[in-house]
């Protein structure tokens, strides 16, 4: 039987299970047969701090959103159109965000009168009209799967598990994704245990099969690849991007990179990606607590090497007086905040942009470090050079933003070839710089304000510095108020002059009449950019710029804010950008502000800058 | 790379004042801390390393100025924080001599945790602690290593917790290597920097110091010499540990229960006196020799109480990244493309 294809330009599907239904491993393969087709995309991983919470409750939901395409998109989606339920619960837990009209596929095997009370459904909603509104395709996942598995020698609970599989050979052919890379996955992962491997490959082909074969689907879909740049693509995840960026700029620096880290989520896949890069001369370390790994950190950067510490908001508070330290030797180090919802231990796995003002001032003294954030999965890498530039340039701390959804979120990204990176100069000092053969540690240059590095080793520079207050050129202690005076306002000095290596800010306003001017930082570049090209196919006007630079804010700003009748600064936190704006240039910005934990919806951001744009 | 590269350099070429600074020293008068200093700057060129491969990392104290009068490469940091980021420093940089200078409020209050991972770990790294059982720049408030009932202005009608013994602690933590000795006996104290310098691995120093400020003759009855061989029980390897005046006393063991302690007016040929073995594989028996001392002193074990090979961090960490490089050259453009890739053509 020939059955119907029919053309979409986009969509997102939603995977939803519980946790130990493997709904990660199947939104991440179902993502690799996507990019690989060549279509433009962007993830969501959504899933609960607890590694196995308790099965078959709303608690327990993990899922996956992936928004795919044919021509070039900005965000994992605001909403499902193809929900896949592989239990009550997860049925329940993301219904909510599904418009009317949208397919849901539930696994009907694990509707029984318990498992839907579990949930907390008063009555069977595949039953009781409940989901009138929505396209429902009722599968037995589960026993589907067992029966296509029965010829194979593996345990009844084995095959259970081999559902996801099935899911995603379903959801494979209803997009005519190709099968094969799924495929060499499977017999790779499950090398050790040829067995599974066949039952996992069996059962994702019967997936396939099943929406070939069954009457119930009757439709296919096709979406084209989306004509993106002349390049080689991969896809890739905040976290790996920013692994990469470190190595490829300590590469392109000729340093040795020391990573001293303690575990914590979304950062800890930092770490473990860099732990597999040692032959590029990385060193990891994982540390008894977060002091003790920028400790290391900075003791490395002492040494000549580049010292990187990776964390979240918990774990920099406790890095926050050896930030200080750094910011008072001047020597340089990468400290790289994956943001995440707080105060506290706060919402672990979901994302947040609440730690600027931390990263900013969270600190005892006059202590400014740069600050710089990405603004994509992929744009961790470029974001990630840019922070080492600025560190080892101007012999400082700096601090690498990212979050949650940047994390483990993912886009496919134009691999750069390595000449087209930037390269960076470390400049040790190797020779005296001081009358009658002396080291002056603190003789900055006239340009950066920089310090000399001196690394150990280097016969005839030794020399100690310290966190207590050093005297300007000779580094010796000192305690005298105008030297103090002179060298808080030259630390200020040098981390404002940054600003003068910075391009201009990129304004986009493709009218140039735009009244309104929407500034973000960090992950909300997405969702900010898909609101503004709703609001433009509306007919309206509205300019966009994203800052890469915190601190400091690039010298052109405060004249592109006031070119602007109003000004809105979307994001993910009570208003901090917003603040430092209102201080720094007393421009009257309007703040948009939501702390779900989750991204905004491009829609939702649509709106309010329409009703921004009708106002002016 | 992997191997620690120790240049031999005549032992004659540098002099104790090569490493003196031009800082003026700022400790009290009759402090303890000059007698160290000047030992270690005497020390130092028999180390037979050149200067600018020396550095020196003190956390926050009286003690911590250390590494301001040496002329070496040096780091003042933070309180507590000196063993975490010598480790960094270390295991990045294996050629280099690295040497700790703490507090027992530095190293056992606030560092406690990075102190207790340093000696587990076990980097190439040399802690020199120096213990006066006081707060010195805090201005004399008790420490972890005070004993109980110290009267001091934090503590008006007497301390009330339980010091540490920092012997007993840094073996419980697998310490490589644990020694004891005095800031006035030079000879004793460059003769355990000696042993703790030639030591691969973590070694842990007590230096007893004088705060003349704060806690004054806190060691006094191990100085004086009307009591000092009194309890002073001197640690030498390969020798049976006797002590006191004419060698009366001695560290025995009990042959039914095996347990140590010290036993006067012990026969010449007692089998039952201890030899001592500071590479005895078992902590078990340094632990005990620790527990001969109270906080009183009576009864103060000197010297090398430990001093085990075993594999160093620094050394580890080094070859996993020789191993990583043998098995294949670092390739930047290969690891950023990475598996998956797809092309897209104009
Ligand atoms: C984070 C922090 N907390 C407290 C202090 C204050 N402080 C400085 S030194 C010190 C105790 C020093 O005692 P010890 O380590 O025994 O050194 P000593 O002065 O006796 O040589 C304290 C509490 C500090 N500098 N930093
Ligand atoms: S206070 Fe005590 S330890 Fe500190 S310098 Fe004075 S005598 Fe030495
Ligand atoms: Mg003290």
């Amino acid at each position: 039987m020939q059955k119907e294809v029919k053309r979409l330009d986009r969509v997102v599907i939603r995977f939803a299970g519980d946790s130990g239904d493997g709904m990660q491993l199947t939104g991440d393969r179902f993502t690799a047969e996507t990019a690989s087709f060549g279509n433009d995309l962007s993830t969501l991983p959504n899933f609960p701090a607890e590694i196995r919470a308790p099965a078959g409750t709303v608690l327990g939901v993990s899922s996956f959103q992936l928004h795919f395409a044919d021509h070039d998109i900005m965000t994992p989606g605001d909403a499902p159109d193809v929900l896949v339920a592989m239990n009550p619960a997860a049925l329940r837990a993301n219904q909510g965000d599904l418009p009317a009209g949208a397919t849901v596929i539930v696994n009907t095997d694990e509707f029984t009168t318990r498992s839907v009370a579990k949930a907390g459904y008063a009555s069977n909603p595949l039953e009781d009209g409940s989901l009138s509104q929505f396209q429902v395709q009722a599968v037995p996942l589960t026993s589907t799967t067992v029966r296509a598995l029965e010829e194979f020698d593996i345990s009844k609970k084995d095959a259970e598990r081999a559902k996801n599989m099935f899911a995603l050979g379903l959801l494979s052919w209803m997009y005519n994704r190709t099968t094969e890379s799924t495929i060499t996955f499977l017999q790779e992962k499950f090398a050790r245990k040829p067995e599974i491997a066949a039952a996992n490959v069996a059962a994702f082909r019967a997936g396939y099969n099943y929406g070939d074969t069954t009457e119930a689907f009757a439709v296919s879909y096709e979406i084209a690849p989306a004509p993106l740049p002349a390049g080689t693509y991969r896809n890739i995840s905040g976290n790996p991007a920013l692994a990469y960026g470190l190595i490829a700029a300590a590469q392109r620096a000729g340093l040795e990179l020391f990573l001293g880290a303690y575990p914590i989520t979304p950062a800890s896949d930092i770490l473990h990606e860099l732990a597999k890069h040692k032959r590029f001369g990385v060193r990891t370390f994982q540390a008894e607590d977060e002091i003790a790994g920028i400790g290391a950190a900075l003791g490395a950067s002492f040494g000549g090497g580049l010292g990187v510490t990776t964390s979240s908001g918990p774990g920099i508070a406790l890095k926050s007086e050896t930030i200080g330290l750094a910011v008072s030797l001047e020597l340089p180090l990468v400290i790289c905040d994956i943001q995440r919802g707080g105060p506290s231990t706060g919402l672990p796995t979901k994302t947040e942009q609440s730690d600027l003002l931390q990263a900013l001032f969270g600190r005892n003294g006059e202590a400014p470090v740069p600050v710089v954030a990405a603004k994509s999965p992929s744009d961790c890498f470029y974001a990630a050079m840019e922070a080492v530039r600025i560190a080892v340039t101007y012999r400082t701390p700096v601090f690498l933003l990212s979050d949650g959804y940047l994390a483990n979120g993912s886009e496919p990204w134009q691999v750069p070839s390595v000449d087209s990176l930037p390269t960076i100069e470390p400049g040790f000092i190797r020779e005296p710089n001081g009358p009658d053969g002396t080291y002056l540690p603190y003789l900055r240059d006239a340009e950066t304000l920089a310090r000399p590095w001196a690394v150990p080793g280097t016969p005839g520079l030794e020399h100690r510095i310290g966190g207590i207050e050093k005297a300007d050129r000779t580094g010796a202690i000192s305690y005298d108020p105008d030297n103090h005076d002179f060298m808080v306002r030259t630390r200020q000095a040098k981390v404002d002059g940054i600003a003068r290596s910075l391009p201009p800010l990129e304004v986009d306003d493709p009218t140039g009449d735009a009244k309104v001017l929407v500034l973000g930082w960090g992950s909300t570049y997405g969702p900010i950019g898909a609101a503004c090209r709703r609001v433009r196919r509306a007919g309206l006007s509205v300019a966009q710029a994203h800052l890469r630079h915190l601190n400091p804010f690039p010298d052109d700003l405060g004249e592109i804010l006031r070119r602007y009748d109003r000004v809105v600064v979307p994001e993910m936190n009570l208003g901090q950008l917003g603040m430092l704006l209102r201080a720094k240039y007393l421009v009257d910005v309007i703040g948009y502000n939501q702390v779900r934990g989750l991204p905004f919806r491009a829609a939702e951001l649509a709106e309010v800058f329409k009703g921004v744009i009708t106002d002016v | 790379m992997s191997e620690p590269v120790r240049r031999e350099i005549p032992v004659t070429a540098l002099k104790a004042k090569d490493f003196k600074t031009d800082q003026e020293v700022r400790w009290c008068p009759g402090c303890g801390d000059y007698a160290i200093l000047a030992a270690v700057q005497g020390f130092m060129p028999e180390l037979g390393v050149p200067k600018e491969d020396i550095v020196f990392v003190s956390g926050i104290g009286c003690s911590s100025r250390f590494p301001y009068y040496m002329n070496t490469y040096g780091m003042h940091s933070i309180h507590g924080r000196a063993p975490a980021i010598a480790t960094g420093l270390a295991s990045s940089r294996p050629d280099l001599s690295v040497w700790v200078v703490t507090g027992d409020g530095d190293a056992l209050s606030i560092g406690g945790n990075h102190l207790m991972h340093a000696l587990r770990r076990n980097a190439n790294l040399k802690i020199l602690l120096f213990d006066n059982r006081i707060y010195g720049l805090t201005k004399g408030q008790y420490s972890p290593t005070s004993e109980v009932g110290k009267i001091t202005k934090s503590t008006p009608m007497g301390s009330l917790d339980s010091p540490f013994n920092p012997i007993s602690l840094a073996i419980g933590a697998e310490a490589s290597f644990v020694a004891r000795t005095l800031d006035s006996d030079r000879k004793h104290l460059q003769g355990v920097l000696r042993a703790a310098a030639q030591h691969e691995g973590t070694a842990l120093v007590q230096i007893y110091q004088n705060c003349n400020i704060f806690n004054d003759g806190a060691f006094e009855l191990l100085k004086d010499a009307d009591t000092r061989d009194d309890w002073t029980i001197r640690l030498e390897h390969g020798q049976p540990i006797r002590f006191g005046r004419d060698d009366v006393k001695a560290v025995v063991r009990d042959p039914a229960t095996g347990s140590i302690r010290v036993e006067e007016h012990v026969a010449a040929d007692d089998p039952r006196v201890v030899v001592h073995d500071a590479h005895n594989a078992d902590p078990a028996y340094a632990f005990a020799l620790s527990r001969l001392s109270g906080t009183d002193l009576r009864y103060t074990p000197m010297g090398v109480f430990r001093s085990v090979e075993r594999p160093t961090y620094d050394r580890l960490l080094n070859d996993q990244l020789d191993q990583a490089r043998a098995a294949a050259e670092p390739d930047l453009a290969g690891l950023l493309a990475g598996g998956d890739t797809w092309t897209v053509y104009q």
